[in-house]
């Protein structure tokens, strides 16, 4: 019997770990963002989420509060500042009691309480500098990888996505799976065509009709919104990539959530109730799926490229996976490791043991590349209907 | 030699090329066998390493990606001209 992995991390006060710690600004409405840019400019080491939303829709706004509740309760986030401004739809109260079930600090201004922005920065300002020292006092401690979950994400795929970078991660995820951890495959577009494939490893009978609903939805909108464009989602670089089908494409992208059991299927941006394999109902677009994996409690995530992106993700470490050396070396400022190598010999298992090696050192405090590059952008959160 | 093409899962009947091939230029597998390519294959396309009967599963990651619509040698190329992905599969 192998010996379960460890990790080391801030444990918190729910016996959530977190490998970051970080006190988190949380705007309630885009409104709020300039504010929490004024107290990070003061105080750089705070990060905050800035958005787009938080008002003026009807149909989101719930998806919306559970993403920012979820965010404020990831477990790389030490404490939370929300900062609203009084008459959005997402209310500043609501999101601070759902964060505040975790245990940890949870503080909240509202601008037109305080008297406008720079009222509001400058107790902002206070209030982060004191959360930040008391954050500090938190020691990292080793935990097991049952402690852990993890994102899978792919963008800007190619060929080799399936063959390369998307099974080495796959390996990963059966390896966290199988210590007692968690892993989170999304990306509902990604897997049309393998619904049948994904519902026979669902744990149960209603788990797997919760497979087939969430990838039939998805393809019914794709068929709706593009009629016959569809094939449009298996795009012409795909053909000529040598995919011959959705499906082909598909199962290149679900075995980067390894081969176990599926466990929950839950919808975007909520935290899952089981441990496993779990799918997030979400879009295939990167960015809204960073954000929502980020509300599921990820504490990493794995992202799979071909082409190379920049993509990070403000409170949760990102490593990127190469699919082929050429890429690697072409955007070796924004990919952490290089699964190409397995068309030069490399085997799957050691690519899977790199991603495992890194993962500890980031848990140490190792920056990421998207770390380094990317940690401060506006996130953005899956919307499906227009504003009002 | 060195295989040109990798095979993603032990049960599959085709190979993602690693290389562009002609027809008639070899191919290695991972298991040291060499086939020869019968048409031109592109790099990251797929190749059949089995003969398939007419309407017989093309596997890939050890899952069905469709069936051939005539019947395949091994060293042909495979994709949209030749794989029926509508095919029924049985679940």
């Amino acid at each position: 019997m192998r010996k379960m992995a460890t990790f080391e991390g801030y444990e918190r006060p729910d016996g959530s770990v977190g490998i970051r710690n970080y006190v988190t600004i949380i705007p309630t409405v885009a409104c709020a963002n300039g504010v929490a840019d004024m107290i990070v400019r003061a105080v750089p080491e705070a990060v905050s989420l800035y958005h787009c939303h938080g008002c003026g829709r009807a149909a989101e706004i719930a998806m919306h509060t559970n993403t920012l509740v979820g965010l404020g309760r990831n477990p790389n986030v030490a404490a939370v500042l929300v900062i609203g401004l009084g008459c959005e739809t997402i209310h500043a109260e609501g999101l601070v009691l759902s964060i505040s079930e975790t245990g940890k600090p949870v503080q909240v201004l509202s601008i037109q309480d305080e008297g406008g922005s720079q009222k509001t920065a400058a107790r902002g300002i206070e209030i982060v500098r004191k959360l930040i020292d008391d954050a500090k006092a938190i020691e990292r401690k080793t935990f097991g990888f049952d402690r852990l979950c993890v994102g899978i994400e792919c963008g800007g795929s190619d060929a080799f996505s399936g063959v390369t970078a998307n099974p080495g991660v796959g390996i990963v995820a059966d390896r966290i799976v199988d210590d007692g951890g968690t892993v989170i495959l999304t990306e509902t577009t990604e897997m049309i065509g393998t619904a049948h494939i994904l519902a026979k490893r669902a744990a149960s009978p209603e788990v797997a009709s919760e497979i087939r609903r969430v990838i039939g939805a998805a393809e019914k909108r794709v068929d709706e919104i593009l009629g016959p464009l569809a094939s449009l989602v298996i795009a012409p670089g795909n053909m000529d990539g040598g995919m011959s089908s959705i499906r082909e494409k598909s199962l290149g992208c679900i075995i980067k959530g390894g081969s176990r059991t599926i466990n929950e299927v839950i919808d975007y941006g909520t935290m899952p109730s089981k441990k496993g394999l779990i799918i997030m109902d979400g879009p295939g677009y990167d960015m809204e799926s960073l954000a929502g994996l980020g509300a599921t409690g990820a504490q990493l995530i794995l992202f799979t490229t071909g082409r190379g992106t920049p993509a990070g993700f403000p409170i949760v470490p990102v490593i990127k996976v190469a699919s082929t050396s050429r890429f690697y070396r072409r955007m070796e400022d924004d990919i952490d490791i290089n699964a190409g190598a397995v068309l030069e010999g490399k085997s799957l298992e050691d690519v899977a043991e790199e991603i495992i090696g890194l993962t500890k050192e980031v848990a140490k405090g190792r920056q990421t590349k998207a770390e380094v590059n990317d940690r401060g952008g506006v996130i953005c959160l899956y919307s499906m209907n227009p504003a009002f | 030699m060195k295989p040109n093409v990798v095979l993603i899962n032990k049960n599959d009947n085709v190979a993602v090329m690693l290389e562009d091939v002609k027809a008639g230029d070899a191919i290695h597998l991972p298991d040291n066998e060499a086939i020869v390519a019968r048409s031109d294959i592109p790099y990251s396309h797929k190749v059949a390493v089995t003969d398939i009967e007419a309407g017989g599963y093309v596997y890939k990651y050890g899952e069905v990606i469709g069936a051939v619509k005539e019947k395949i040698r091994k060293g042909d190329w495979i994709h949209t001209h030749n794989l029926d992905i509508e095919a029924k599969v049985e679940v």
